[in-house]
């Protein structure tokens, strides 16, 4: 009887998580859908519990409510004080956790599943899988949050990275065909699949990260989903195999945002060659620098200004000045919106969040396509923290490293004025002829400061 | 040959899920505008969340006296419920901020 209704109870979960999924994928439902998916996941989880059948020891049912006790006190206090620009490093982590449930989930199994090879071989694929997706979320969290500053490249990468991931395989076959019982092939495979982790991601240049994190979502999902088909059930099949999909296309997806092929991410084309600068080198005329107080005055003089913001915005925590700014300027009679590049921030999105979170309208953030042509119509481009997304070397010069990337044309404006701390290149590594136009000022500093600076000139206008 | 065959009728039901949900995934995921990019992966990752059942039955398919069962189902269960409930509030708390607006 039990065992019927668990049934109903996954069919139940399954089908939250696919509406919740697909209301997640609209901005008026989102909410609900997210909460719909918990309230399966929930109802799931202790019908798994209470519906078991047979004689379970009461210590270890006190053993599983300890352990979710924990994992929620401390999964909902560091999601709830977590820093909105700190987030795309949060989700690597939690993903990473799942991963490593789903690997440990594997070395357990192996001893009670030793007479059927069909079983150890889906054991042994979702623990290779987990582990992977473990150490290497561990790896993308510490590059967002900048402990592993620069992409590590061990001589041959690539090569060294492919025969690892062959021998992972090999390694796998040789336990399932050889029948083995040894415990130290398993943890031999379980540490070559952490370390394939570690030398997967390691390469990879800090602004693919999102890509990254995206990508080895899926794989936990894939993980989980092997899970599902070792114990027959289907709301771990379901939800597993729903992410695994779902989370390949969103990659894709965000590949096509950035113009970055998959495969380019992952064996690294980016920042090779390094010499490389587009349009000749990085002195290539003057910049004209412009003051906060002269940026007020011709602000204040505008009719419409686009505000185009980066990591740059997000690094100094400028969200909610650049939001009193837009407020300022609209008390003015000036008309403000904001163009969002698809991969501003380090998550495709994370601007929109940053910015939802100082209370900036959702009808204010204008995505690429429709803003690309009100840049000619648009006085003046302030242009916070962001670089590559704004160099017009993506549409002309075939020989940058970008080309091709869609770009926000800011370069069509009357004015175009950069935030920007200094000179420095951008995550690509190349220099942008648009701060050398004529058209073009610089305004010099910390994002932050800077904004305060012009907000209080505005104030003083009065 | 035969191996195959048999395998795909003893799990039919599984596979015929697998492949459903391929398709079921793509489909939901279709036409997702750029903004909701990341709460839908954050989404999808406490989905995946979901990995945590399994440590769940570990646990209770395991003796008390098998200690490394114990430890390791354990941790798996913490690491789970992390991913579950880091995943949801996380979420919900970028949502939260597009709702705020007017």
């Amino acid at each position: 009887m039990n065992l019927d209704i668990i049934h109903i109870i996954y069919l139940f979960g399954s089908v939250t998580f696919i509406l919740g999924l697909k209301m997640l994928s609209n901005p008026k439902t989102a909410r609900n859908g997210n909460i719909l998916a918990a309230a399966g996941m929930v109802v799931a989880i202790l019908g798994t519990i209470f519906l078991h059948e047979g004689e379970v020891n009461l210590l270890i049912y006190g053993l599983i409510f300890g352990a979710i006790g924990l994992g929620t006190v401390v999964g909902w206090l560091t999601a709830k004080r977590v820093q909105m620009t700190k987030m795309p490093e949060l989700v690597s982590l939690f993903n990473g956790m799942g991963g490593a449930c789903a690997a440990l989930i594997g070395l357990v199994e192996f001893h009670h599943n030793l007479d059927s090879p069909t079983n150890i071989a889906i054991i042994l694929a979702g623990m290779v899988i987990g582990s992977v997706s473990f150490s290497g979320s561990i790896i993308a969290w510490a590059k967002l949050n900048g402990s592993l500053k620069n992409a590590i490249r061990l001589p041959k990468y690539n090569i060294l990275n492919t025969l690892i991931l062959i021998g992972l395989f090999a390694y796998s076959a040789f336990i399932v065909w050889s029948g083995t019982h040894n415990e130290t092939h398993l943890y031999g495979l379980f540490t070559a699949a952490i370390l394939y982790g570690i030398l997967f991601v390691i390469p990879i240049g800090g602004a693919d990260m999102p890509v990254v994190i995206s990508l080895l979502n899926s794989f936990t999902g894939l993980a989980a989903a092997f899970g599902g088909f070792l114990y027959g059930n289907q709301v771990m099949l379901t939800g597993g195999i729903l992410v695994g999909s779902a989370g390949t296309l969103l990659t894709l997806v965000m590949c096509e945002a950035m113009n970055r092929p998959l495969f380019n991410v992952i064996f690294g084309a980016f920042g090779e060659g390094e010499a490389h600068q587009s349009s000749g080198d990085g002195s290539q005329g003057t910049v004209k620098e412009v003051g906060p107080s002269d940026l007020a005055v011709q602000m204040n003089y505008s009719n419409k200004i686009l505000i185009v913001p980066g990591y740059g915005l997000a690094v100094a925590q400028a969200q909610h000045v650049i939001k009193e700014l837009e407020q300022l300027l609209e008390d003015r009679g000036v008309e403000v919106a904001y163009a969002i590049h698809p991969v501003a921030g380090r998550m495709p999105g994370h601007m929109n969040v940053l910015l939802a979170e100082s209370n900036v309208d959702y009808d204010k953030l204008k995505e690429m396509e429709d803003v690309n042509p009100e840049f000619s119509q648009t006085d003046l481009v302030l242009v916070v923290g962001a670089n590559d997304v704004v160099n017009p070397a993506a549409k002309t010069d075939p020989t940058s490293p970008i080309f091709g990337m869609p770009i926000l044309e800011v370069e069509n404006a009357k004015h175009v004025v950069v935030n920007k701390r200094s000179m420095n290149a951008g995550y690509a590594g190349i220099q942008n002829e648009l701060f050398f136009r004529d058209k073009t000022s610089m305004l010099f500093g910390d994002a932050k400061k800077v904004l305060t600076e012009l907000v209080s000139e505005l104030k003083a206008l009065d | 040959m035969n191996e195959i065959i048999e395998f795909f009728t003893q799990n039919k039901d599984m596979i015929f899920i697998v492949v459903l949900m391929v398709f079921v995934g793509v489909e939901v995921i279709g036409k997702v505008p750029a903004v909701l990019h990341t709460p839908l992966m954050s989404g999808a990752n406490a989905i995946h969340g979901v990995v945590v059942v399994g440590a769940i039955i570990v646990m209770l398919n395991s003796e008390p006296t098998n200690y490394v069962a114990m430890v390791l189902g354990f941790i798996a269960v913490f690491l789970g419920t992390l991913n579950v409930v880091g995943g949801f509030v996380v979420t919900d708390r970028m949502l939260e901020m597009f709702k705020k607006k007017k």
